[in-house]
């Protein structure tokens, strides 16, 4: 999260670096395309996180820059050079694939070996004891990969792509089976190690937070495209759709009817209260919107009291459920034109919790907001569990 | 008051019942290996003065061992000999066709493999004659091979006897061995060739080997299981296979199989017979404990 890079989108490497760039990036299997010209460029250098569901490409994309799998059109390169039909084995690309796909006839230090041997590098040796003392895993040099948990295997996987320092390392959600502790530190380590050597990562995962923590980009996928693409906090805080908005984090989404431009804002009128929305944060202006608002941004004070905030005062919700998470209270607030809202508020210890039924009043700061075009689904991206 | 009784008795039947599931095994093995096995050995230390008519004594004549291997070591020698090349041949060909059937074949994968089980549908006997015809002195297959050279080369191998003929030289038992054993070495080559992970392979091109490098770092060394069930399921029978060298060949390409079996039906010298047939195992054995080992693979298939 350390620096924030210019949106990536659309501006061409300047020359003589590595970015790896995908233009209009398409596969397509018999009956399925699973990914729809995809745009990206990932700058040299940088931490970049794919996130998406369950089956929305981002192996297929990682597949198709490792060379594994040929796209179906568009190209690939790394800096000047293309690679779209390069083999494999010619690229300066390594991957940590999902699965471990680990070698089960040879042990972890020749498993670690591997890549290193292949391309005839002297003191072979070194780097691999140097890699297994960074994922923790010298004293298990000699077992074979069957005798391994999981979590081990995903770590001698981990070092046997990083070891030969690509230019790109793919990471095809490399901590899916560690425990928390395990995935917190390597996440660290992991972070560590990019910035040290300056590699190129391309970090696929499901937990938005790994995303959040690690990642200096993120691009938000969804059936085959990017939804969106910039920094963590960008993300979050200006989500472009609805999908956004609902997979990073949870979002209120309260229906308006747009009434235009003025100024530097957009005006939209919701449930009888006028909201303006600064523009770089309005993402349509006419017709019908959402006006977004993340929980933990909404006020919310006893029928009456004061509410320290600028904007229109919404009354006559009451509360349907409290939940205390330690930190902070998450309440459900039924509002009168029936719809609930989240409201997470911290516990600051300045009041007391609100219990079920209470009537309550709330409101946010505008600049807060965001307003999407409401011909999306507002539940898109919301994880079934 | 049962319950001793109860809790015990469940006990010694389970331990009953193992027994009773080995013994049709047991019971199998006794009638069809021990006792073959040891009237094989005592035939191999019958008095040769013997013979079918007037019976033969078992008198602990280990000399048989070394006048049959003094008399036939030529015929032994010659049939590991033809054994091995025919083994590396299937090896090779065997190889190349199970890899395209396991990973290239795609839809017409169980066509393929019924091809390779079909000749099994017909007697060994009759596609070992069919060769014959095949392989016959004015056939279109060696007017072919001469035509290519292939017999001069073949003759100046020593694989055959003159420059113009393919049968009854040793070229003719060897493809025969050749092709009887090959489906023996497909099998085996296949399971193992099959239940190797794409993704290993994979994985092995992302970490720079090219393909024949990975073939040579990954998937020879997952399917050495096949490799070494294949070989010793071709080996073992064609070194002592008769068959191939009587249809196929002449008399200076008997093999130890033809001795043995002259031995035993034409000459009526059990002792001799028997003496070689169990210098024969005993070598095989010994080649086949030696090979497993090299091959360092405990598990096999
Ligand atoms: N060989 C194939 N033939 C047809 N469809 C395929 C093939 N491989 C993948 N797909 C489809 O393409 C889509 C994307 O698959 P992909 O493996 O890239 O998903 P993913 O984003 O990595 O999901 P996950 O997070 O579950 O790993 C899926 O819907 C999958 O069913
Ligand atoms: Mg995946």
């Amino acid at each position: 999260m350390s620096q924030v890079h210019e949106a990536p989108a659309g501006v061409s490497a300047p020359s003589g670096s590595r970015d790896l760039i995908l233009k209009q990036l398409t596969k397509e299997y018999a009956t399925f395309t699973a990914v729809k010209s995809l745009d990206l460029v990932v700058p040299q250098g940088s931490f970049f996180a794919l996130l998406g569901p369950s089956g929305c490409g981002k192996t297929t994309t990682l597949r198709m820059v490792a060379g594994l799998e040929t796209p179906t059109s568009g190209t690939i390169h790394l800096g000047e050079t293309e690679v779209t039909y390069d083999k494999p084995y010619r690229r300066p690309v390594n991957t940590v694939f999902q699965n471990y796909a680990l070698f089960p006839h040879l042990n972890i230090s020749k498993n670690v070996a591997f890549g290193l041997e292949r391309r005839g590098v002297i003191d072979v040796k070194r780097q691999v004891a140097e890699m297994l003392e960074l994922v923790e895993l010298t004293s298990q040099a000699n077992k074979k990969p069957a005798q391994m948990s999981g979590g081990q295997q995903q770590r001698v996987a981990l070092a046997r792509a990083l070891i030969n320092k690509p230019e790109v390392l793919l990471l095809d959600e490399p901590l899916g089976a560690l425990d928390l502790k395990l995935r917190r530190g390597m996440q660290l380590e992991l972070k560590r190690i990019q910035t040290e050597v300056g590699l190129t990562f391309v970090h696929v995962t499901h937990d938005q937070e790994e995303a959040m923590t690690m990642a200096d980009t993120i691009a938000v996928m969804n059936q085959g495209v990017i939804e969106q693409m910039g920094a963590p906090n960008e993300l979050y805080e200006n989500p472009k759709t609805t999908f956004v908005a609902n997979f990073l984090g949870q979002s209120n989404l309260i229906g308006g009817e747009i009434e235009g431009r003025d100024g530097d804002h957009v005006k939209v009128r919701v449930q009888g209260a006028l909201a303006s929305i600064p523009t770089d944060r309005a993402h349509s202006e006419s017709g019908k919107g959402w006006l977004g608002i993340r929980p933990e941004k909404v006020l919310i004070a006893e029928t009456g009291q004061p509410i320290d905030a600028p904007g229109d005062v919404i009354t006559g919700g009451y509360i349907t459920d409290v939940s205390f998470v330690g930190v902070s209270t998450q309440y459900m607030v039924k509002m009168p034109w029936g719809q609930e809202l989240m409201v997470f508020e911290q516990n600051t210890g300045a009041r007391r919790m609100l219990p079920v039924g209470t009537k309550v009043d709330i409101s946010w700061r505008p600049e807060y907001a965001f307003l999407l075009d409401a011909s999306q689904d507002a539940k898109a991206g919301i994880e079934e569990e | 008051m049962a319950t001793l009784d109860d809790v015990a008795s469940p006990k010694a039947k389970r331990k009953l019942t193992g027994y009773w599931l080995i013994l049709p095994g047991a019971l199998w093995l006794g009638a069809f290996f021990v006792i073959p096995f040891y009237s094989l050995i005592s035939a191999s230390l019958f008095n040769p003065k013997g013979s079918p008519l007037t019976g033969y004594n078992m008198s602990w004549h280990f000399h048989n061992f070394v006048s049959a291997i003094d008399q036939y070591h030529a015929e032994i020698i010659r049939s590991l000999v033809y054994a091995g090349i025919a083994t590396l041949t299937c090896l090779v060909v065997g190889y190349v066709l199970a890899y395209a059937i396991a990973f290239k074949a795609g839809r017409w994968q169980n066509l393929m493999l019924v091809m390779v089980i079909a000749p099994f549908f017909t007697s060994f006997l009759l596609r070992t004659l069919s060769w014959k015809l095949i392989l016959s002195d004015d056939g279109k297959v060696v007017s072919f091979a001469n035509w290519i050279h292939l017999t001069n080369v073949l003759h100046w191998v020593h694989l055959t006897s003159t420059d113009d003929r393919l049968l009854a030289t040793p070229f003719a038992v060897i493809a025969g061995l050749t092709y009887n054993f090959l489906p023996f070495m497909v099998l085996p080559l296949y399971a193992s060739l099959e239940k190797i992970d794409i993704r290993l392979i994979e994985a092995s091109s992302d970490l720079y080997a090219s393909p024949i490098r990975g073939f040579a770092k990954v998937t020879f060394p997952l399917s050495l299981p096949g490799v070494v069930a294949g070989t010793l399921l071709t080996f073992i029978p064609a070194a002592g296979d008769y068959i191939n060298a009587t249809l196929l060949g002449d008399p200076n390409t008997r093999m130890v199989g033809n001795v043995i079996q002259g031995l035993f039906t034409t000459q009526g010298d059990f002792a001799n017979a028997g003496a070689l047939s169990v210098i024969l195992m005993v070598i095989i054995v010994g080649m086949v404990l030696v090979y497993v080992r090299t091959a360092g693979t405990e598990e096999l298939v």
